[in-house]
């Protein structure tokens, strides 16, 4: 054994670090990052020659707020539904070792939960039973939602329908019970106060729904830390029978893990309702389901279930809502604009694939042969 | 000499993340001849068996076929290049008749023949003494026919190389002596057969000369009237080897107190695997074995105790306490532990690591939300990776990446680890090498000495008698007999498991 | 109290439908007794189809888009609701399918029941032909309305429809009335290759391309998104340049763009930096209208049940009936046309 290690780690340091770093799974997603930092300062550079895009400022609102803003600021404010939701993928994902595909559709029944709730009420009533009105309205939009997730792993764990299939269902009768939950009206809030969630909060500068993420982030991350479901869930993805020999229940693990996203789904879907004071029943949140699974699968993750990184696909949900804020920003026409994204995401995908990764430690491998070799031929001189 | 050279690998390479499967090793296989590869597992067998074969792409090396340098970059260019395999597990296809399996991939042109392919077939089949007709359907022969029909397609091909990864570990003795002389035959015509086997016997019948691996690198080449077996064994093992007589039963199953309350007890237990009710108990420090054919229900005894299929009935106490175990976590909440038979499919979580594969059971007796700190899960793995001498380069490699024996001292140590009162083994021994076999079977009687029940489940009767002190006898789903002291030897067994009531 | 109790129905058909499980396409609100038909593919006959009509009644099947598809649908359905009732003279069959084949299925049916009208808005514009034929035949008539089809107009008596060109068109004379020295437009299209994105569109790109003092900041499309819409405007601001006319294909899209201008502290509206333009007539939006938030919003009329009584009932002045479509300004729009003409 000590031979092995001896045999491994016998390149110099330098280039054992780099080689770690390249092979750590965060590696892709951050120099994905990088990338579009660098190749939106040379952008800025070359057309206006100045350095805009990292420019942040503080500036009065509309409503007499002072709030930061800038490129940046706007990427991590608007990324946030997606890094809520990859965190509840990468645990199906995990635990199914397949993806929901619902979210956008279960974001828009969140949503219009909580619209029915709030619009009873006039814009005057006192602070405090606002505040009420609007945790009553989460509450419920959590508990319809993570039903839905129930239903949706239900249909996974015990009648073992393939997960996309399963999903399949409320993808196509999701937006129609969220229109139905409304009776299909236009619903508009005038309270100002409804649209703190998804904007600023008066007084302070930074975005809400970076603080909502940033909260759920550190809970998961809690979660993960106090709790055995990172174990659970990547030993049920992986080997399910082994693991229920071991004594976990790999069905209750699986609907757990659909739960979770509900409630993410529902934390989006507050603020995506938030953002605007509305809902428009056909087009929220439209697509997300995919941009939420791209995310997972840039966080190199496998998509077959098993091992996970979580920091891996929250960053990944940063880099896609990066490039979409890129493509904006490049006046990059409108018919064209899906297929560069395409590109975009196609050359990561490749980046961070099984083949690629075996590709690199072949190279590695054989650079060890050769050490070996040449310290044999060593020996018999 | 060398004109009779027909395989030559030189300085072969091969590296897996974290583990050096292969490094510098040679091996010479000449016409003619039967070439034992031999060596623990986890010593690299498999792994030159596949850089030969190209299911791997080696890391260094060169391979020379008859002199001439070849680069085998698949199965296929293997194939090509005349050298055939039958692995372990049967590799053709169930759903295909015998004869389809035979000439699967190798027919010429867009045509063919299928009732000359028939004829073919059943001719080879039959000078093989095969008990199999080539419409036959694959998947509905046993095991070990599939196997002899996978050598028959090997043989057919006209190969110069024909691998042999250990053939004979799902053949009955008969079955052995065919393919012994079916081997002899194919060293007459100048074929020259690599033989990759547990069974030492077996090499001292066959072999011309051996070849011996340990961690990945030679130790050398022998011809097989210079190499006697301790010697072998010794070379494998890289230690003078503890012969296998001492751990004959000085284990005292006199000690045992039948008369106490047993420690687990099972009355008409029924399970919904086909297994008819049946009654078993087991007393602190014993270790008693189920036998029996495969599919006799020994292995579904012991999932009925375990609670790993759905118990239809039946009434468990243990300690004399009644219980209700549905589930594995009931079994293993009242201090049972079950390694399954399977280890692939049922005991490994493949992609973990292998701490997290030791701590697995302990941590879910202690719950979703209690989980160890990393220093704990730490401390136990490194503990347990010590104890039972588990190769591996680290405690964070995926359990995936060791061999075999070292796969199956993993969960071992997590059944060890949760500090069980009794520990069902089903074949903790299969496919796994003679040291580690004899590893597990003085861990079975340390552990029984030390006041833990085992019941210890293995194909090989020698291993039970060694260690259980008495043995549950079962055919066709039903307990026919239950044999201690005297009555336990070869002939006793052999007699109850066929079923001659005299 | 009433609204508590909607409320808690709804809730119960969802758990029913979490633990429902495999029952679930059984269990879609159309179950519930206050939902609107969703699904699809659901028939919903209203009156009873099979009834002669002998009572002095005129038959008409109406076969329409799904109401959960747009705001503008919904209101459309329910102006056809409203019109085609007995107290106006009418027993109307609807149905509803975002299909085309389920469409003509439908339409098939409505002549097996002899139907007098068949009132179609086709969700595509082939495979007609042989179904109108047969109306033809059976001496049924047929009326389009807001979608055309590639049929032989001689099938049809007539199609009423709205002309999203002219919708641009008159968007787009409105804001050269305003008379800005410089426009610099953000402009925020729908789906792209849409009937009303390109009518939108068109007028715009022309206007831009005419005139010098026209240009365009950027030009993307937000799929009808509002979210998206705000994006793209937040993307605009952040880069740092400047504009003063947002040109949003429908209302949802213009609510994104605006609430992307408060949070940078942009003003718009009425006498204010930023001209902004919907689409569409949504109440709220003549609403931020009348409230001077917004500018100008144009109509894209779903109201085509009073033109299709009035050809049933008076007969036939036109083949093609283009609609007469408002757009309307801020500065004198009245509470009346947002109680009108909201949808």
């Amino acid at each position: 054994m000590s031979n092995n290690q001896k045999a491994i780690s016998s390149g110099n340091s330098v280039k054992g670090f780099l080689s770690k770093v390249v092979h750590n799974q965060l590696f892709i997603p951050i120099a994905a990052l990088l990338l579009l930092v660098v190749f939106n300062a040379f952008a800025d550079i070359l057309l206006h020659s100045d350095t805009s895009f990292f420019k942040i400022v503080l500036e009065p609102s509309s409503t007499g707020n002072m709030v930061l803003s800038g490129n940046l600021i706007t990427i991590i404010d608007n990324a946030s539904e997606l890094a809520l939701l990859a965190i509840g993928m990468t645990l199906v994902t995990s635990a199914s070792g397949g993806q929901d595909i619902s979210v956008g559709a279960t974001i828009a029944i969140a949503g219009s939960t909580i619209l029915r709730i709030v619009k009873g009420y006039s814009s005057d009533i006192s602070d405090g039973k606002f505040a009420g009105v609007i945790i009553c309205a989460f509450l419920l939009a959590i508990v319809v939602s993570a039903l839905f997730g129930a239903f949706n792993g239900a249909l996974v764990a015990y009648f073992k329908i393939q997960p996309m299939v399963a999903t399949l269902i409320l993808f196509t009768a999701g937006r129609s019970i969220a229109a139905w939950i409304n009776n299909n009206d236009n619903i508009s809030i005038n309270d100002s106060r409804f649209g703190y969630f998804g904007n600023f909060i008066p007084g302070i500068p930074v975005p809400t729904p970076v603080f909502i993420t940033v909260i759920c982030l550190i809970v998961i991350a809690l979660v993960l830390k106090f709790t055995n479901l990172r174990l659970y869930s990547q030993a049920v993805g992986i080997n399910a029978s082994s693991s229920r020999l071991n004594g976990i229940n790999p069905k209750t693990i699986k609907l757990l893990s659909f739960i979770i996203l509900g409630i993410c789904v529902a934390v989006c879907g507050f603020i995506k309702v938030s953002r605007t004071s509305s809902i428009t029943y056909a087009v929220i949140a439209n697509n997300i389901e995919m941009d939420a699974i791209l995310a997972v699968a840039l966080g190199g993750n496998n998509l077959g279930g098993g091992k996970f990184n979580m920091t891996a696909s929250v960053l990944g949900a940063y880099v896609i809502q990066f490039l979409t804020t890129t493509l904006f920003r490049m006046k990059v026409s409108s018919s064209a604009i899906s297929a560069y994204k395409a590109i975009v995401v196609i050359l990561l995908i490749i980046m961070s694939s099984p083949f690629i990764r075996k590709w690199l430690a072949d190279m590695k491998n054989k650079r060890l042969a050769a050490k070996a070799e040449a310290r044999v031929g060593k020996e018999n001189a | 000499m060398t004109e009779s050279v027909v395989l030559e690998m030189r300085g072969i390479c091969k590296y897996f993340p974290g583990v050096r499967a292969l490094e510098n090793v040679d091996f010479t296989l000449r016409e003619g001849e039967i070439h034992a590869l031999m060596g623990e597992n986890g010593a690299g067998k498999s792994t030159l068996i596949k850089v030969l074969t190209g299911v791997y792409p080696k890391d260094g090396g060169e391979i020379k076929l008859a002199g001439q340098p070849v680069h085998i970059k698949s199965p296929q260019d293997a194939q090509n290049e005349g050298i055939a395999t039958v692995y372990q597990e049967i590799t053709l296809c169930p759903n295909l008749t015998v004869a389809e399996n035979m000439y699967i991939g190798r027919t010429r042109g867009a045509f063919t023949n299928w009732k000359r392919m028939n004829a073919d077939a059943d001719s080879i089949l039959e000078e093989l003494g095969i008990p199999a007709r080539a419409k036959d359907q694959l998947g509905n022969c046993s095991i070990a026919v599939q196997q002899m029909v996978a050598i028959a397609r090997a043989v057919d091909m006209d190969c110069k190389v024909l691998i042999l990864d250990e053939p004979t570990s799902s053949l009955d003795e008969q079955e052995v002596q065919k393919l012994f002389k079916l081997m002899r035959d194919l060293k007459e015509k100048g074929v020259g057969i690599i033989f990759v086997t547990h069974f030492l016997e077996q090499v001292y019948e066959v072999c011309d000369r051996i070849t011996v691996l340990r961690d990945g690198a030679l130790v050398g080449e022998y011809i097989i009237e210079d190499l006697p077996r301790v010697q072998l064994v010794s070379k494998m093992l890289g230690k003078d080897f503890d012969d296998m007589a001492e751990i004959k039963s000085d284990s005292d199953a006199e000690k045992v107190d039948y008369n106490g309350t047993p420690v687990y007890q099972a009355i008409n237990l029924t399970g919904t695997t086909g297994i008819k009710p049946f009654n078993f108990e087991i007393h602190k420090g014993e270790v008693n074995g189920f036998t029996g054919l495969l599919g006799s229900g020994r292995s579904e005894s012991v999932r009925a105790i375990f609670g790993a299929d759905r118990v239809a009935g039946g009434k468990v106490m243990i300690n004399g306490e009644k219980v209700k175990i549905n589930k594995p976590l009931d079994a293993m909440k009242h201090g049972i532990s079950y390694l399954p038979e399977d280890r692939k499919n049922d005991g490994i979580v493949g992609d973990l690591s292998v701490r997290d594969n030791i701590i697995l059971a302990l941590q879910v007796m202690k719950g979703f939300f209690r989980p160890f700190t990393k220093a704990q899960a730490e401390a136990f793995a490194d503990e347990y990776i010590e104890l039972l001498n588990i190769k591996t380069a680290s405690a964070d490699t995926p359990i995936k990446s060791l061999s075999g024996g070292n796969q199956q001292k993993v969960i071992l140590a997590r059944w060890l680890l949760a500090d069980p009162v009794y520990l069902i083994l089903d074949e903790p021994t299969r496919g796994i090498d003679v040291g580690t076999k004899v590893e597990i079977q003085k861990l079975v009687l340390k552990l029984a000495a030390e006041g833990k029940s085992v019941t210890f489940i293995s194909s090989e009767i020698d291993e039970m008698i060694r260690t259980c002190s008495r043995l549950v006898v079962m055919r066709d789903g039903k307990v026919v007999g239950e044999l201690k002291g005297d009555d336990l030897n070869q002939n006793k067994i052999m007699a109850t498991i066929a079923g001659g009531e005299s | 109290m009433k609204k508590l109790v909607k409320m808690l129905v709804s809730s119960a058909v969802i758990g029913a439908m979490a633990f429902g499980m495999c029952a679930c396409t059984q269990t879609t609100p159309t179950a519930a007794p206050t939902a609107a038909p969703t699904d699809g593919t659901t028939a919903a006959t209203e009156a009873p189809t099979d009834a002669p009509a002998a009572d002095g009644l005129i038959k008409v099947g109406i076969i329409n888009n799904d109401p959960n598809e747009s705001g503008y649908r919904t209101a459309n359905d329910r102006d056809m609701k409203a019109t085609f009732t007995e107290e106006n003279g009418y027993e109307a069959s609807f149905f509803y399918s975002l299909k085309n084949e389920d469409q003509i299925a439908a339409a098939q049916k409505f002549i097996q029941d002899e139907v007098d009208y068949l009132l179609i808005s086709a969700a595509g514009t082939s495979g007609w032909d042989g179904v109108l034929e047969q109306a033809q035949k059976a001496g049924i008539k047929v009326i389009l309305f807001d979608r055309t089809i590639d049929a032989d107009p001689s099938l049809y008596e007539a199609s009423i429809v709205s002309d999203m060109a002219k919708e641009g068109q008159q968007a787009v004379d409105w804001l050269a009335s305003q008379n800005l020295s410089e426009y610099k437009i953000v402009h925020i299209q729908g789906v792209m290759g849409s009937s009303a994105q390109i009518g939108r569109s068109g007028a715009l790109d022309d206007k831009v391309a005419a005139e010098a003092n026209w240009s365009i900041v950027t030009q993307q499309t937000a799929e009808w998104s509002e979210e998206t819409a705000q994006q793209i405007v937040q993307a605009v601001i952040d880069s740092g340049e400047t504009f003063n006319v947002i040109y949003a294909e429908n209302d949802n899209m213009a609510k994104g763009a605006v609430a992307a201008l408060d949070k940078a502290n942009i003003s718009h509206g009425v006498g204010k930096d930023v001209i902004v333009i919907g689409f569409d007539c949504n109440t709220w939006a003549l609403e931020e209208l009348l409230a001077g938030n917004w500018n100008y919003d144009g109509q894209c009329n779903p109201f085509q049940a009073s033109y299709i009584d009035n050809i049933i009932k008076n007969g036939v002045t036109e083949k093609v009936v283009i609609m007469e479509e408002k757009g309307f300004d801020a500065t004198t729009i009245t509470a009346d046309d947002v109680a009108n003409y909201g949808i």
